[in-house]
C-alpha cells in the first residue's frame, strides 16, 4: 500500500506490505537510521520519534496509521547553525554514552518540554518515565533537560 | 608513589566528548543501521522448552514462503565447525566443558538454543519463516535450580557424568583457617544470593557477516566488546584462514559484559554467508535476546568472618555455588575467580579462605557482567560486616574503620595472594557520612522508631575495593586463561602535525575518543582536536585485547601515554638535530623544543614532524616519520576504592522501598576527564541499584523466564532513580605511570550491598537480618509478615 509522510519537513511516499512499522517504514524504506529500536514490547523509548509534534514510539504504530502526518525523527532536529538545544544541552551535561537511547530520549525529552513550561526535576523524571537508558543513571538526562528549558 | 605526570592543562578538565554529535544527530552507526546490499537476513528458531530431545524437524512449510532461501537443522550444519563454540578460561584442568555447537543437534539444553535457522530476503520474511519450521521435542526434566543441579538428579550433558563443571579452591593454609575460626569471639555466618540479571545493553546485538567469495576474505561486523578476540576465535571456530577475516565493531549501544562473547549467531551467520556466498545479517529481538545473549550473576554465596572480641577480622571464609547455566561461555568459568580474591573486601585479615563450584542448569548461559565476580564478593563481606557490627555491638561505620587495612601497609600483600597497590580508605567513610549528613540521618532514624513511624529509615554503608585493569598475563597464566591481558597503542605524528592514535581497547559508550585524545594532546601539547582516535577494526588496529575489566584506560591507555612518550623522545632526537644541540639539552613544552639556557633557539613539534616526513636532512640511525607502537602488559592489577552510603524508606504497610538519597566517595586515582568518570558512577550505581530493588531474571520450574522483555524485567527508569552525591579522593596507582584506575565497574561493585543493608538496617528491629534481592514489595511486605508473626 502506498504510505506518504512529511518527514522532517519532506513529504515522502513509498509503497509497503500494510503490516511494516512507522519505524522500519523511517529506517528501512527511507533509510533515516537515527530511530533505533530497543525492543519489542514499547517498553524502552530508543524509537521515539514526534508524530504531528507529540512523543510517539514508532515501534508502536503502523506506517499506514501515519499516512499524511507529520513526523519529525532525530535527524530533523539539527539545524544549519548547529545542534537543537535539547542536543546542545544533552552535549554539555554529559547526558548520553552508549547514545543508543539517545535519538529517542531526546525526542521524548523535546516534546515533553513543548508541553510544559515549568518542569521541574520530578516533571522531568515522570514524563521520560516511557524511555530507559542504561547508561547515565538519568542524572545528567534530566540536568540537560531541565538545562534545554531555560 | 606516582603523582600525575601531566603538565599540560588538558587532563583532568571536564571535557564533554567529541564522540556526542554524531550520536545525537542519528549520524552514528549501529550494526542495524548498516545498509548492506543484497544481504539475506537470519532468523533463529529457538527451542521453547529447557531441556528436550529434538526428534523431528520439518522445514517444509517455511519453504514455501515467500522469501524464505534456505533452513538449516544442527546436523545441516555440522560440517560447518571446525570446533565448538569457544571457552576461553579452563579454571582447572579437569574442568568439564561440554561441546557447544552453535545449533543444537539432538538435544536443546535451555529456552532459546538454537534449532534450526531460516535464511530469508528481508527481516519480515525471516521472521514469517520461524513460523513454518514445524520441529517436534520430546521434553526432558529441567534443571533449574543450583541446588538441584549440584544433586545430579538429571544430569545435563551426558558425556560429563555430572552437573558439577568444576571445583575451585584457594585456601592458602586450612590450618589456620580452622585454629581462626575455633579462637574466634564472634563467627558470623550468612548465605546470599544474588538472582539473575539480564545485562540489558539498550543496542541488542547483531551481526552482518560480509564474504568475498573470490578472494577468499570475510568482514564481520558485529555489537560486540571484543573484534580482537572474536576474530581469532571465529578462525578457531570456522576453520577459517585467520588473515583472511577482519572483523569491526560499529557504534556499539553498550555492552556491561554480555557483548563480551563469541556467540552462535555471528559464527552462523558467517558460515552461511560462506555458504552462499552473499552477506548474511542478523539483529537480535530484546524478548529474543533472553535467551540469545549471556546473564550475570545467578550465585548462592556463604561467607562466615571469624573476629575478636573489638570484632577485629581474624578469618574469612566463603564458599560460592554458581550457575554457569547450560554451557560455558568464553570467559564464564573465570567470572566467580574474578571475585575470588576479594572476599575480605578492603579489610586487614590475616587468614583467609575460598572455594566455589560451578554447576550446569538448563537455563542460558551465564557469563561476566559489569563487575563480573567483584560485586559479588563485595555484598558477601560488606552484607557481612553489618552482621558483625550487630554481633560486636558496635556501628557498620566504626566496625569498618577497626578493620580498614592500614595506609601504612600499603603496597598490601593480601592474604588471597594479591599485592593492592596503594589505598587509603578512612577519609572516603568519613566523608560519603559528611554527604549524607549521617549523624542526622541517625537521629531521624530513632525518632520514627520512637514515634511509632510505619515508614522505617535506613542507612547502609558499602566500602569496597576491586581489582581491574585486567590484566597481568603472568597472573592470568596462574588462573589458567586462555589468553594474555596486554594492551597495543600506535600513536603516529603526520606531517601537518596532526596525530593518529590506534587503539586495541572497544569502546561501546565510555568516550575513549575524547580521553584518549585529552592524554595524548596533553603530552603534546597540542589540542585535543587535532588527534584522532582509530579502532574496533582488526584492519586498521591489528593488535589488541579489547575492552572490559575497567581496563581500557589502566592498561590501553598506559600504552598509548608509553608510545606519545617513544614519539617525542624520537621527535626530540630530530629536535636536537635541527637546532645542533645535545638532545639532553632540549626541553619540551607548549609543544615546542627549546634549548636550555638558550630560548631562543627552538623548533616547533610541527617543524620536526615535517622534517621526520621528508626525512631530508635526518640524525644517522633516525628512520623517517613519528611513529611509536607499544605494548604493554601491566605488572598488577589496580585496586579502585570508595564508600557508598544508601539512605532508604520502607514502608512497612505495602513493603515498598524508596530511595531516599544516595553518596559516593569513590577513589580511582588521577582523573583524565571527570565528566566521564562521574558519568561512568552513575550509570554503574543506578545498575547496582536495579539489582538490589527491581531486577529478576526469576525462571519457573519448567525452565522458562518470567521477565523474557522488558515489560517484565524492570530496568528502571528515570522516575525511580534519584540524584546521587558523588565526592572522590585520589590515591595515585604506583602499577602504571598515569597513576590511574578503572572506574568503569565501580558503581554497580559498591551500590548492590549499600541499598541491601539500607533495607535491612530499616527493617532489622523486627528480627529481620537479610531479605533476598531483589527487595520487591511483596518479598519486603512478606519478610514483615513472617517476622512479625502474620499479616498486620
Amino acid at each position: 500500500m502506498e504510505v506518504s509522510v512529511t518527514v522532517n519537513g519532506i513529504a515522502r511516499s513509498a509503497d509497503v506490505e500494510p503490516r511494516t512499522l512507522l519505524v522500519h517504514y523511517l529506517r528501512d524504506v527511507l533509510g533515516l537510521t537515527g530511530t533505533n529500536v530497543g525492543c519489542d514490547t514499547s517498553s524502552c523509548g530508543a524509537c521515539t520519534v514526534l508524530v504531528d509534534g507529540r512523543s510517539a514510539k514508532s515501534c508502536t504504530l503502523l506506517a499506514a496509521q501515519v499516512d499524511g502526518a507529520d513526523v519529525t525523527t532525530i535527524e530533523g532536529l539539527a539545524g544549519a547553525d548547529g545542534l537543537h538545544p535539547m542536543q546542545q544541552a544533552f552535549h554539555e551535561c554529559h547526558a548520553l554514552q552508549c547514545g543508543y537511547c539517545t535519538p529517542g530520549m531526546v525526542m521524548a525529552a523535546v516534546s515533553l518540554t513543548d508541553e510544559y513550561d515549568d518542569l521541574d526535576a520530578a516533571g522531568v523524571r515522570e514524563g521520560l518515565e516511557g524511555n530507559l537508558c542504561r547508561c547515565t543513571g538519568y542524572q545528567n538526562i534530566v540536568a540537560a533537560v531541565l538545562a534545554a528549558g531555560e | 608513589m606516582t603523582e600525575t605526570p601531566f603538565t599540560g592543562g588538558i587532563v583532568g578538565e571536564s571535557r564533554p566528548r567529541r564522540e556526542d554529535p554524531a550520536l545525537l544527530t542519528g549520524e552514528a552507526k549501529f550494526i542495524d543501521d548498516l545498509q548492506i546490499p543484497g544481504a539475506l537476513w537470519l532468523a533463529c528458531v529457538r527451542s521453547p522448552h529447557a531441556h528436550a530431545r529434538i526428534t523431528a524437524i520439518d522445514a517444509s512449510a517455511a519453504l514455501g514462503i515467500d522469501g524464505v532461501v534456505a533452513v538449516y537443522c544442527g546436523d545441516d550444519l555440522a560440517d560447518a565447525w571446525e570446533a565448538p563454540l569457544p571457552c576461553a578460561w579452563p579454571v582447572t584442568d579437569d574442568m568439564k566443558n561440554p561441546a557447544h555447537y552453535p545449533v543444537a543437534q539432538g538435544k536443546a539444553n535451555y529456552a532459546g538454543d538454537i534449532v534450526a535457522v531460516v535464511v530469508a530476503e528481508s527481516r519480515y520474511a525471516a521472521a514469517d519463516g520461524l513460523e513454518g519450521v514445524v520441529v517436534d521435542y520430546e521434553p526432558l526434566d529441567a534443571v533449574v535450580t543450583i541446588e538441584d543441579a549440584e544433586s545430579d538428579r538429571v544430569v545435563i550433558h551426558e558425556d560429563c557424568g555430572t552437573n558439577v563443571s568444576y571445583e575451585w579452591p584457594l585456601v592458602p593454609d586450612p590450618d589456620a583457617v580452622e585454629a581462626a575460626f575455633a579462637d574466634a569471639a564472634h563467627h558470623v555466618t550468612e548465605t546470599f544470593v544474588h538472582q539473575r540479571l539480564i545485562p540489558t545493553a539498550m543496542e541488542p546485538r547483531g551481526v552482518a557477516a560480509v564474504p568475498a567469495p573470490h578472494n577468499g576474505n570475510m568482514t564481520l561486523y558485529s555489537s560486540t566488546q571484543i573484534p580482537h578476540i572474536l576474530k581469532v576465535m571465529a578462525a578457531i571456530t570456522l576453520g577459517l584462514p585467520e588473515q583472511k577475516i577482519r572483523v569491526i565493531a560499529p557504534s556499539v549501544g553498550g555492552g556491561f559484559g554480555c557483548k563480551l562473547n563469541v556467540y552462535a549467531e555471528e559464527v552462523i551467520c558467517m558460515a552461511l554467508a560462506q555458504r552462499h556466498g552473499v552477506p548474511v545479517r542478523w539483529t537480535e529481538g530484546r524478548t529474543e535476546a533472553s535467551g540469545s545473549t549471556i546473564q550475570g550473576r545467578a550465585q548462592r554465596q556463604t561467607i562466615e568472618l571469624a573476629a575478636d572480641a573489638d570484632g577485629k577480622l581474624t578469618a574469612v571464609r566463603a564458599t560460592l555455588l554458581a550457575d554457569m547455566g547450560a554451557y560455558l561461555q568464553l570467559v564464564a568459568p573465570g567470572v566467580p575467580l574474578l571475585g575470588a580474591f576479594l572476599y575480605h573486601g578492603l579489610y586487614d585479615v590475616p587468614v583467609y579462605s575460598f572455594t566455589c563450584k560451578s554447576v550446569f542448569t538448563n537455563l542460558t548461559p551465564t557469563d561476566a557482567y559489569r563487575g563480573a565476580g567483584r560485586p559479588e564478593a563485595t555484598y558477601a563481606i560488606e552484607r557481612a560486616m553489618d552482621a558483625l557490627a550487630v554481633a560486636v555491638g558496635v556501628g557498620p561505620d566504626e566496625i569498618r574503620s577497626r578493620n580498614f587495612i592500614p595506609t601504612e601497609k600499603f603496597p598490601y600483600d593480601s592474604p588471597a595472594g594479591l599485592v593492592f597497590d596503594s589505598g587509603n580508605y578512612q577519609p572516603t567513610l568519613d566523608r560519603a557520612k559528611e554527604l549524607v549528613d549521617w549523624d542526622g540521618r541517625r537521629a531521624e532514624q530513632v525518632d520514627r522508631r520512637a514515634a511509632g513511624s510505619t515508614t522505617h529509615l535506613g542507612i547502609g554503608i558499602s566500602s569496597y575495593v576491586e581489582m581491574c585493569g585486567l590484566a597481568p598475563s603472568r597472573t592470568l597464566a596462574a588462573l589458567n586463561y586462555g589468553a594474555g591481558g596486554w594492551e597495543s597503542a600506535t600513536v603516529r605524528i603526520l606531517p601537518t602535525c596532526k596525530v593518529q592514535v590506534v587503539t586495541g581497547v572497544t569502546p561501546h559508550g565510555q568516550g575513549h575518543e575524547t580521553c584518549w585524545s585529552m592524554i595524548v594532546a596533553d603530552q603534546l601539547g597540542i589540542d585535543p582536536d587535532d588527534v584522532e582516535v582509530l579502532h574496533s577494526d582488526t584492519a586498521i588496529s591489528p593488535l589488541g585485547m579489547d575492552t572490559y575489566g575497567s581496563r581500557s584506560l589502566a592498561v590501553g591507555g598506559t600504552a598509548i601515554w608509553m608510545a606519545t612518550e617513544q614519539v617525542i623522545e624520537k621527535a626530540r632526537a630530530i629536535a636536537a638535530h635541527m637546532l645542533e644541540a645535545n638532545a639532553d639539552d632540549l626541553e619540551f613544552a607548549g609543544g615546542n623544543f627549546t634549548v636550555k639556557g638558550s630560548p631562543d633557539k627552538e623548533v616547533p613539534l610541527a617543524g620536526v614532524a615535517f622534517g621526520a616526513f621528508t626525512a631530508h636532512d635526518l640524525p644517522e640511525g633516525i628512520q623517517p616519520n613519528l611513529q611509536a607502537q607499544v605494548t604493554f602488559d601491566p605488572s598488577n592489577f589496580v585496586f579502585p576504592f570508595g564508600t557508598h552510603i544508601a539512605v532508604v524508606e520502607v514502608d512497612e504497610a505495602t513493603g515498598a522501598v524508596e530511595l531516599l538519597d544516595y553518596a559516593a566517595v569513590d577513589d580511582c586515582g588521577n582523573q583524565i576527564n571527570p565528566l566521564i568518570v562521574e558519568g561512568q558512577l552513575h550509570g554503574g550505581i543506578v545498575q547496582g541499584v536495579a539489582q538490589a530493588l527491581w531486577e529478576d531474571a526469576s525462571y519457573d520450574a519448567d525452565g522458562q523466564c518470567r521477565a523474557a522483555n522488558l515489560a517484565d524485567y524492570l530496568v528502571p527508569s528515570a522516575a525511580e532513580c534519584i540524584d546521587m552525591k558523588l565526592d572522590y579522593t585520589v590515591t595515585p596507582s604506583p602499577s602504571n605511570p598515569m597513576g590511574v584506575k578503572g572506574i568503569g565497574e565501580a558503581g554497580t561493585i559498591a551500590s548492590t550491598p549499600a541499598v541491601m543493608n539500607a533495607v535491612v538496617d530499616a527493617l532489622r528491629p523486627m528480627g529481620i537480618t537479610d531479605i533476598t534481592m531483589p527487595a520487591s514489595p511483596m518479598t519486603v511486605r512478606r519478610a514483615i509478615e513472617v517476622a512479625t508473626g502474620g499479616a498486620s
